[in-house]
């Protein structure tokens, strides 16, 4: 298993921030999975031997944390936040869209691999519902046709 | 530690700096409830059972986090105490399934009885219960998972109990749920803990679910008959055809030296019991095969036989093999019936260990033994050799957890690597076969280094040695791979170490009785040289005084024609040692045992034999730590070696009371006419026994027997009071007599893991299915990495 050496350097520097180890287990599992899209069992078992955990614990850890994910997804996870700000500024009819338009449903991959679609709680931008994040980027204010242009400009970026 | 006031239900408490409430309160007999709650693990706080007052905090508080602090002042009953517990336990009924009825746990629930004490009978909650079909986790472990609670012992006590940490908890919230390390599987060591130590019935034994209810059994406390650790395994019993039928063996009754722990041999290795192959009718050989037969013609023709060789040829033409796995009191009958009544001293056993070399070292010196519990309280502990892990899972335990709990220094010197490396302070490797030379090297004796290092690393010997020279009360372990001269140099370092103390191990339940019952052809009980004048010689009468042969060299006096019969109690030493079967099948060979093994498969008189869950006595651990063993389990067509060891004496003509010291055979009322008072009857019975009072009516009597043991054995003359109370009683070897070299070949290691135990595990079928599943399914461990 070979990460970039941004990744190796990240990590290194972050084993010295903390008094044991297995402190830097999430902040690791996250960096390895924006590089690998996913954290595959080579992944898993690679990150626990380095920490002295098994391979269970980290398991464990991953399925606590919603966004950790041991399953590829798509290019562009759609994150529609269906929470209560969201909610009332129309974030489920947005969600039911956002469905119809690329075909899949909670947790589903476009076939194309490009598109994932996730409901999530709340993302923290409650002032600007109702908001979207598409990997680390938010997308706010929403409607179904500024959504259309959202997906539409990920989409020619490939 | 300063020790800390505080106020409990308006009693004042007093409890060292750190305690935590919850302990606080139980040490003045006030009982927190909790279900995550479990000494010696980490804290949890998972599951708010344990909700007491205190006294300007403003919320309630969990008493398992909360540690003492001076002046504090604690409620632990009030109605808003009360309704929060029924709240908790409304909610973790939630979606539990009320399967009671049928559930393994029922009727020794902790659920059950938190809801009897709080009520909660009735529930807000209309929702339908989620339903998961039960898990076959391993061919021993079985998971309901809507019967989990999600207190974490398991988790717990799998992980840090026992290093093995294959258990974990997937997801978060409602969604949580235990799961094992491979999936849908697990990869562990089998000790069943989990199953032990989970408070409902979320994990189940594969050995005992749905079999019968809890107090459908009688529970009986007894000493497991595997390992020479000296496990208290809780059998429960029931009524079968022909006796008791064990049904589970768990650790319901935590008194014992292990505390918390029992590995998969305690837990499910009693089923070689009712296995389909066990003799139950003495067998003659007729015409050149076994018949099955009377136990009268049995006797009588070994007798006869027995009798016969020893007019011809003298006691000198009779070889007996005793056994590390019957009692104390069979071993010591066994060399006596041997001596006294057959007139020889051909009598030896399947040695694992070097004890006379140990007794030799130590006579005469202060108490120099450890006790099993003395290993879990240690600062620093030396272990050469050997691999706990496996051999002695006990001895494991009491290391890791010292470890873990009480942080000692554990220093290994072992050949291979081994787990418990996991938990040592430093691990030192030396060349198989050279662990003796780590003893001589200890001892002072420089050139050793030498052979340990190659001269690469002699400076971090010495450092080693200095080190373990300033440890003080420093525990040393050894396994058999130091034997003889090595064992005197160990002593030698011992004794130059302030407190420090010795464990020699054996690898079987008895192995370190039989060697103190003087199962040697040269050494009497306690280590007495046989051509010494003695108390056994006083009290025996004619005891032959000349050694007599050692297992080879029976086997060899057999082959020249000279040995003409054997007596084979409990062990098989053609199938241990390789012995061509031929050399036993020009002699007439009696074997008591439990199954046809390749000895028994020779013999002219086979007699079928009870195990020792099966019979009442004492067994010795390796420690030196002498227990009861009560009868639980009970095969009606078989016998204790006991007796007929006893009857073959009385069939040779031999007067028994001079074998057995039984008492006059009075005529005493033992409670069968005080109807419903019989209880009573029993009462006096365990005071009179207490003070080895109570009438030896019978010659079949074990506890006549332990009289002259803890009358004539040097170091076993302990309070039988708290013998037979069921605690340990650690045995002395600085009174014991001065043994004699023995020739160190004759230890053969028996190198059993934790799912192998000699005869016993190759009739249990729960330890071959455990074993099976392995095969099948590789540890990854195993397989090589990319």
């Amino acid at each position: 298993m070979r990460f970039s050496e941004q990744f190796e350097q990240r990590f290194t520097e972050m084993l010295g921030h903390y008094p044991t180890k297995r402190s830097v287990l999430v902040p690791t599992l996250l960096y390895a999975q924006d590089e690998a899209g996913f954290l595959s069992d080579e992944i898993i078992h690679e990150i626990a031997g380095r920490l002295d955990l098994t391979d269970l614990e980290v398991r464990n850890v991953i399925s606590y944390y919603s966004m950790l994910t041991t399953k590829p997804r798509g290019k562009y996870n759609v994150q529609v936040c269906t929470n209560i700000a969201c909610m009332l500024r129309g974030g489920e009819e947005l969600l039911e869209h956002c469905s119809k338009k690329l075909g899949i449903g909670h947790k589903g991959t476009t076939a194309d691999g490009l598109f994932s679609l996730e409901e999530v709680e709340c993302i923290g931008a409650c002032s600007w519902a109702p908001a979207v994040q598409v990997n680390y980027d938010f997308h706010e204010n929403l409607t179904t046709v500024k959504m259309d242009k959202i997906l539409d400009g990920y989409k020619s970026k490939v | 530690m300063p020790d800390v006031n505080i106020t409990v239900d308006g009693k004042k408490v007093t409890a060292p700096a750190g305690t935590l409430l919850i302990e606080a309160c139980k040490s003045v007999g006030i009982e927190v409830p909790s279900f995550c709650y479990y000494p010696n693990l980490s804290l949890q706080g998972a599951c708010r059972m344990c909700l007491v007052k205190v006294e300007k905090m403003p919320k309630l508080q969990t008493a398992c986090t909360t540690v003492i602090s001076e002046g504090m002042a604690v409620t632990t009953d009030s109605p808003e105490i009360h309704q929060a517990r029924k709240s908790m336990v409304e909610l973790v009924l939630g979606n539990h399934p009320l399967d009671c009825p049928v559930c393994d746990a029922g009727g020794e629930c902790e659920l059950q009885d938190m809801t009897f004490s709080y009520g909660a009978a009735e529930s807000k909650y209309i929702e339908p219960k989620n339903h998961r079909e039960e898990q076959q986790w391993s061919p021993v472990v079985y998971f309901d998972r809507p019967r989990c609670i999600l207190c974490y012992r398991c988790v717990r006590v799998c992980g840090e109990g026992m290093d093995v940490w294959a258990l974990g908890v997937q997801n978060r919230g409602v969604s949580s749920i235990i799961a094992p390390n491979k999936e849908d599987h697990l990869e562990c060591e089998e000790c069943g803990m989990c199953i032990d130590i989970c408070p409902v019935g979320a994990l189940t034994s594969g050995a005992y679910r749905y079999k019968t209810r809890p107090w459908e059994m009688k529970h009986v406390g007894t000493t497991c008959t595997h390992c020479a650790d000296g496990c208290k395994t809780t059998l429960g019993v029931r009524r079968s055809d022909s006796g008791m039928e064990i049904v589970r063996g768990d650790n319901r009754d935590k008194s014992g030296i292990n505390g918390d722990f029992l590995c998969i041999k305690g837990r499910y290795g009693f089923d070689f019991a009712d296995h389909a192959e066990r003799l139950k009718q003495p067998m003659i050989r007729k015409d050149g095969r076994l018949t099955p037969s009377t136990w009268e013609e049995a006797f009588e023709l070994i007798g006869r036989e027995f009798s016969r060789v020893q007019q011809q040829d003298g006691g000198q033409a009779i070889g007996v093999v005793g056994s590390n796995r019957t009692t104390n009191e069979e071993s010591y009958l066994l060399q006596k019936f041997a001596r006294v009544v057959l007139g020889t001293n051909n009598i030896d056993h399947h040695r694992t260990a070097d004890f006379p070399a140990l007794a030799a070292a130590l006579t005469g010196k202060p108490d120099l033994t450890a006790s099993m519990r003395d290993v879990f309280n240690a600062p620093a502990i030396l272990l050469i050799g050997n691999d706990p892990t496996n051999q002695h899972p006990l001895l494991a335990w009491q290391i890791r957890n010292n470890v873990r709990l009480h942080g000692a220094r554990l220093y290994l010197v072992n050949a291979e690597p081994i787990k418990l490396e996991r938990q040592a302070t430093s691990v030192t490797q030396v060349p198989s076969g050279a662990e003796g030379r780590v003893a001589a090297f200890l001892a002072g004796d420089d050139s050793a280094a030498d052979a340990l290092t190659g001269n690469t690393n002699r400076e971090g010997w010495i450092a080693l040695r200095d080190k373990l020279r300033s440890e003080a009360n420093l525990i040393i372990i050894f396994g058999s791979e130091i034997r003889g001269g090595d064992v005197s140099s160990l002593v030698k370092f011992t004794l130059n170490i302030q407190g420090a103390k010795l464990v020699c191990l054996a690898d079987y339940a008895n192995s370190r009785g039989a060697a103190d019952m003087g199962l040697y052809p040269d050494l009497l009980p306690g280590y007495q040289p046989v051509a010494q004048a003695s108390k056994f010689h006083e009290e025996w009468g004619a005891v032959p005084q000349t050694r007599g042969l050692t297992l080879p060299e029976m086997v060899e006096s057999a082959r020249t024609g000279k040995l003409k019969a054997w007596y084979v109690v409990g062990a098989n030493p053609i199938g241990r040692f390789a012995i061509d079967p031929y050399v036993f099948s020009k002699s007439f060979v009696v074997v008591q045992d439990m199954f046809l093994t390749e000895t028994a498969a020779m013999a002219d008189v086979v007699l079928p034999a009870a195990n020792a869950y099966e019979k009442s006595g004492t067994f010795t651990n390796t420690c030196g730590d002498l227990q009861v063993v009560k009868k639980a389990g009970e095969v009606s067509e078989v016998k204790p070696d006991f007796e007929m060891i006893v009857r073959i004496a009385a069939a040779m003509g031999f007067d028994v009371r001079q074998l057995v010291p039984f008492g006059p055979g009075t005529r005493m009322d033992m409670g069968q006419s005080r109807g419903a008072q019989s209880g009573e009857a029993d009462r006096h019975a365990v005071w009179l026994e207490a003070r080895g009072l109570e009438p030896k009516m019978s010659p079949f009597d074990p506890t006549a027997i332990l009289d002259e043991i803890q009358r004539l054995v040097p170091g076993y003359d302990v309070p039988r009071i708290n013998l037979l109370a069921g605690n340990d009683q650690h045995t002395s070897l600085s009174q014991s007599g001065p043994g004699a070299a023995q020739n160190p070949k004759l230890i053969v290691a028996a190198k059993d893991d934790l799912f192998s135990s000699g005869t016993l595990g190759r009739y249990s079928r729960a330890l071959n299915s455990v074993m099976e599943n392995h095969r099948n399914q590789p540890a990854e461990s195993d397989v090589v990495a990319d």
